[in-house]
């Protein structure tokens, strides 16, 4: 126990300390860096993860109704009729239309919704609300206005009602928040009702 | 020699125990230096669902309450003009630098005079480039008695030189047990005499602005659902126009159809009775 060890220990801790007082703020900006690039990566797999779900050649080919701008009236939707492999199982069956419907019709004037806007997940609760979580780019791309916003939000309601039955409301979460509003007027903090019959279509025999 | 292993024992101890203390102190200064995931919670769970019952802010609550203690005697005397956006939020942004913010303050003003000349009081919900919050504006209606509220939009969209009226889609009227109105659905109650409003004015614009809709289209929209008012939106088309001139023009249009639209609905407007009553 000679004091000479004992201030060389301190000495040392005290160096220690210091060093890794400087080295402290640098270590929390690559804490913070990576939590941030886990956080974008996280919405890469999910994108990679949504995106392969889109079509499966071996579902029976079904003529899906996908809900459009109108090149008459730009404040209103119409269907466009497209043959497409469904799967008989609703939250895949709503992956599939909202997948084709982001990714557009030929003619891009009449898109309702961001071009760079994807699906990032989608599942049904047991009262049939699909809740669909999407990428930012839907609110940040969208043309703000009341006109813009509906008809983004009822171009997906519409062409859930058409295509999957099971679904009755639609619940909008932009990167897995619950936002107030789409882009300044459209108010996402309830569910939008998607289909007004009062229970579960039960699959058509043979459906499944 | 006894020494030197001692102290490398000493120091093989110490220093794993140091490095600890420091990550321990590192990990505390880290979470102490990340609130804003645990603050966000908060405020973006307040933000959406604001009940009457809760104890909020100030305002949410008893306003909404109040039109309905005294059904007869009020009559519309009262215009709550909302000049959208504003502030950090320019809203639907032109090519030629038009900002919906402030082209629907300038409309405001001039709709203001329409109906001050047809003998109305008008309140707005701002009245320079600031952003109140959605409930704030909300607020300022449904502390009048005898008011109806316009909020004041551009389009980012639409055929130019259309004007389209909104009313809020359905909302489900709840009543909370002490008889009040919960502030989320405000709307509720007046959607009856939202629409007829909405219908009026927008029969007034189709005269002037061809090519916009004969009646009020319904739209979830924001502003309206806290409104405890005859409540609609007024979206003119759009900031696509080359210059904010081709706006200007349809500035005196618009506010004279606004006027007559609320002279013209004044006669049927009529407190709802009571709370979950529909007009
Ligand atoms: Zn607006």
């Amino acid at each position: 126990m000679t004091p000479r060890w004992k201030v060389g220990l301190i000495g040392g801790l005290i160096i220690a300390v210091v060093a890794a007082a400087i080295y402290f703020p640098i270590l929390r900006r690559r804490v913070k860096r990576a939590a941030r690039l886990q956080q974008q990566s996280e919405e890469q797999a999910r994108r990679e993860l949504t995106q392969p779900v889109t079509i499966n050649p071996g579902d029976p080919r079904v003529k899906t109704k996908l809900f459009w701008g109108s090149d008459t009236d730009d404040s209103t939707l119409v269907p466009v009729t497209v043959e497409l492999p469904l799967s008989n199982d609703p939250v895949l069956r709503s992956k599939q239309v909202l997948n084709t419907l982001f990714a557009g019709p030929v003619d891009a004037d009449l898109r309702t919704l961001p071009p760079d806007a994807v699906l990032l997940e989608l599942y049904i609760l047991p009262d049939g609300t699909a809740v669909a979580d999407f990428s930012e780019a839907l609110a940040t791309s969208i043309p703000s206005g009341i006109v813009s916003e509906q008809l983004a939000v009822d171009s997906i309601a519409r062409t859930l009602e058409a295509n999957v039955p099971q679904v009755q409301r639609l619940k909008i979460l932009i990167h897995g928040q619950e936002m107030e509003t789409l882009a300044g007027h459209l108010d996402l903090t309830g569910t939008f009702i998607v289909n007004t019959k009062p229970a579960q279509t039960p699959p058509k025999p043979g459906n499944r | 020699m006894l020494l030197e292993v001692r102290n490398l024992f000493r120091i093989k101890i110490f220093c794993p125990l140091g490095l600890l203390a420091l990550v321990l102190l590192g990990a505390v200064l880290v979470s102490s230096s990340l609130p804003p995931a645990p603050a966000q919670q908060p405020s973006t769970g307040s933000s959406a669902p604001i009940s009457a019952g809760a104890s909020q802010s100030v305002t949410p609550g008893s306003p909404v309450s109040t039109p309905i203690a005294q059904p007869q005697q009020t009559s519309l005397n009262i215009v709550v003009l909302d000049p959208a956006h504003g502030g950090t939020d320019p809203g639907a942004r032109g090519q030629g630098g038009i900002r919906e913010s402030d082209i629907v303050l300038d409309l405001a003003a001039q709709v203001r005079r329409a109906l001050e000349a047809q003998g109305f009081q008008v309140v707005q919900t701002r009245q320079g480039n600031e952003n109140p919050s959605f409930d704030d504006r909300s607020a300022t209606a449904n502390a009048q008695r005898g008011a109806v509220f316009v909020t004041l939009h551009i389009a980012s969209t639409g055929l130019p030189g259309t004007v389209r009226v909104y009313v809020n889609s359905d909302l489900p009227a709840v009543t909370e047990a002490n008889g009040l109105i919960p502030w989320d659905r405000a709307q509720a109650p007046f959607l009856g005499l939202s629409q007829k409003f909405g219908d009026l004015v927008q029969g007034m614009l189709a005269q002037r602005f061809k090519g916009s809709p004969d009646n009020a289209r319904t739209a979830a929209v924001r502003q309206l659902r806290t409104t405890a008012a005859p409540a609609i939106a007024v979206e003119i088309s759009s900031v696509v126009v080359e210059d904010r001139t081709a706006l200007d023009r349809m500035a005196p249009g618009v506010a004279d159809a606004i006027a007559r639209g609320v002279a013209a609905f004044k006669p049927s407007y009529v407190i709802p009775a009571g709370p979950g009553a529909l007009p």
